[in-house]
């Protein structure tokens, strides 16, 4: 299995001579299965690149794993220019937007409404189809098997763990581990704490044998006080999680927007340091760039 | 067997969709999303508050969609589960329904029902706390409380020409008014309540309490013990009104498991005052003689 970083990008897309290393792109991550299976997390402006480099080979078939539906996520899909050519298919997966009320199917058609685009998704030539997940329930796309768990966002997100012949990748979306709604003196807080530490029990149960973690780590645990219920998780945070889980590689993504690439390898060395990761070798705590790629 | 033909009960579900939420809930929920910052803790306090809201949280969350393996039967749960966000934004959408009208065709009147609802619920919370510890659940007897007459409110807004015939009919012949609705309409709230927590998928234990809590001869759990004997307390210390004139015992005096004695649960209990005070408050209700 090859997983391929095509924007690691959180919020909005940011261009520039800051952040020329890592990439301006929001997210999208292309994942290989051992037969060729195209596998990709996220509509963020990186699938447009993306998008590109899948023309040298028609017909694209192509298998869109949607986290959750927030701009930077799907941003880039009506760029995605296989969507456009007859003979191409792409199936678009995601989760139920109890909100809403309605299933992945709305993506497309609320992102192309006439105000906003000009194109209608009638008018895309590509065979598009829609598939509304079950948490817990594995899809399975050639050789891989991709299974949806419900994470902790301001909208609904799905994280997604990638199986394929005995090797195992696990990609957040956008995740805060779930945060206590109330302060220790409250009443209800013994009662919600139990709550979460199931939940937290049950998704690491669920992530048991993974071999790499791609985290949202938008925050420094110092940045993180000032941003609880925002819906991300810290670079701290997750490689504590990492090492609890026993992954063999974490890798830290969704970078804040505003943050230079010096500054984000400062902010990552500071927290590699305190977690007592660095003298696992480089390669066990990264983070993501475009154009970096991990075989499995 | 019910009354309720399965089309009618199709329809009340369908109903229930529709149904505002109490006057309180939805000026607060209002009042509290207009601020970015709210704390998510005063929106799950409001939700908590309202049998109509936490009815739609706990429908969604227990729908087939999420397929989860054990019932959810909190809101604190439903928070963790769903994040504070959606179930804010959901709370958002119940409140664009409008609110209950405090009184409707059939004059029950909806807001000594949500005192009466709110004061049981928080006494059976203090007695599971007190008196059944690791037997029973006491976020599970809270929504017990909240939800046990929910079929009133159902029958109040859905049929309320038959049941204002069953409120008269329980006055006037001076019988409890379950006996008087299976008379009347059919079906007591009970039942009727049961039917619809079933269709949601609530949990088995909480869908028992709503049906039985009338029925002297159903298997009593902790959590119905608990249920009965707040719900007794309440109604003997006349806090609120469930539309029921009939005072005499109904349920087991005192429950064998908290200690056969009905004086030292009430004196073990203390006070109801700050429990009925938040409830008077939240139901904008003032205090009666």
């Amino acid at each position: 299995m090859k997983v391929r970083f095509w924007g690691v990008r959180g919020s909005i897309p940011s261009p520039g001579p800051h952040t020329m290393r890592y990439g301006g792109n929001t997210t999208c991550i292309e994942v290989r299965s051992d037969d060729g299976s195209l596998i990709i997390l996220d509509g963020g402006t990186g699938i447009f690149p993306l998008g590109q480099e899948l023309l040298k080979h028609l017909p694209v078939r192509a298998n869109v794993f949607m986290t959750h539906t927030h701009w930077d996520h799907i941003q880039g899909l009506p760029f995605f220019a296989p969507l456009y050519i007859p003979g191409n298919s792409v199936r678009i997966h995601g989760g139920y937007d109890v909100v809403a009320g309605r299933g992945i199917d709305q993506i497309i058609d609320v992102q192309l409404q006439y105000s906003y685009f000009p194109v209608r998704e009638a008018e895309m030539r590509g065979n598009i189809e829609y598939a509304t997940l079950s948490i817990g329930v594995p899809v399975t796309v050639g050789d891989a098997t991709v299974t949806p768990l419900m994470l902790n966002h301001p909208v609904v997100n799905f994280g997604y763990r990638i199986d394929c012949n005995g090797k195992s990748v696990f990609f957040t979306g956008d995740h805060e581990p779930w945060p206590n709604i109330y302060s220790p003196q409250d009443e209800g807080y013994g009662e919600f704490q139990q709550i979460v530490d199931l939940q937290q029990a049950q998704l690491d149960a669920a992530l048991a044998g993974l071999d790499v973690l791609i985290a949202d780590s938008s925050y420094t645990a110092a940045e993180y006080s000032t941003r609880i219920g925002w819906g991300h998780g810290t670079l701290e945070g997750n490689m504590a999680w990492a090492t609890r889980l026993g992954v063999k590689q974490l890798v830290c993504t969704h970078h804040e927007p505003l943050r230079s690439d010096d500054d984000l390898e400062r902010a990552f060395a500071l927290a590699l340091e305190g977690s007592g990761r660095a003298g696992d070798g480089a390669a066990a705590t990264l983070l993501a760039r475009e154009g970096l790629e991990l075989v499995l | 067997m019910s009354a309720l033909t399965p089309e009618l009960e199709r329809k009340l579900g369908a109903a229930v969709e529709r149904m505002p939420a109490f006057p309180r809930s939805v000026q607060k929920i209002l009042e509290l999303t207009r601020d970015i910052n709210c704390r998510p803790k005063e929106v799950v306090a409001v939700i908590e508050k309202d049998p109509v809201m936490t009815v739609k949280i706990l429908k969604i969350i227990n729908s087939a969609y999420y397929s989860l393996p054990s019932r959810i039967t909190s809101v604190g749960q439903s928070v963790v589960y769903l994040g504070i966000n959606t179930i804010k934004n959901l709370a958002l959408g119940f409140a664009a329904a409008g609110i209950l009208p405090r009184m409707n065709t059939a004059g029950f009147d909806i807001q000594r029902y949500l005192l009466h609802s709110l004061v049981v619920a928080g006494t059976a919370r203090q007695l599971a706390t007190q008196s059944a510890r690791g037997e029973a659940d006491p976020g599970d007897c809270y929504i017990a409380g909240l939800l046990h007459d929910f079929g009133k409110v159902v029958f109040a807004q859905f049929l309320p020409a038959e049941f204002h015939d069953a409120l008269s009919h329980a006055v006037e012949h001076a019988l409890p008014l379950h006996q008087a609705e299976k008379a009347v309409i059919g079906v007591d709230h009970g039942l009727a309540g049961a039917l619809l927590a079933k269709r949601w998928a609530f949990s088995g234990e909480l869908v028992d309490c709503i049906r039985d809590h009338h029925n002297p001869l159903a298997e009593p759990s902790a959590m119905m013990d608990c249920l009965r004997v707040a719900d007794q307390v309440v109604r003997l210390r006349e806090i609120g009104d469930s539309g029921n004139p009939w005072r005499a015992t109904e349920a087991p005096a005192a429950p064998l498991r908290f200690g056969d004695d009905m004086e030292v649960i009430i004196v073990k209990l203390g006070s109801l005052d700050k429990i009925a005070e938040d409830a008077m408050m939240f139901a904008q209700v003032g205090k009666e003689q």
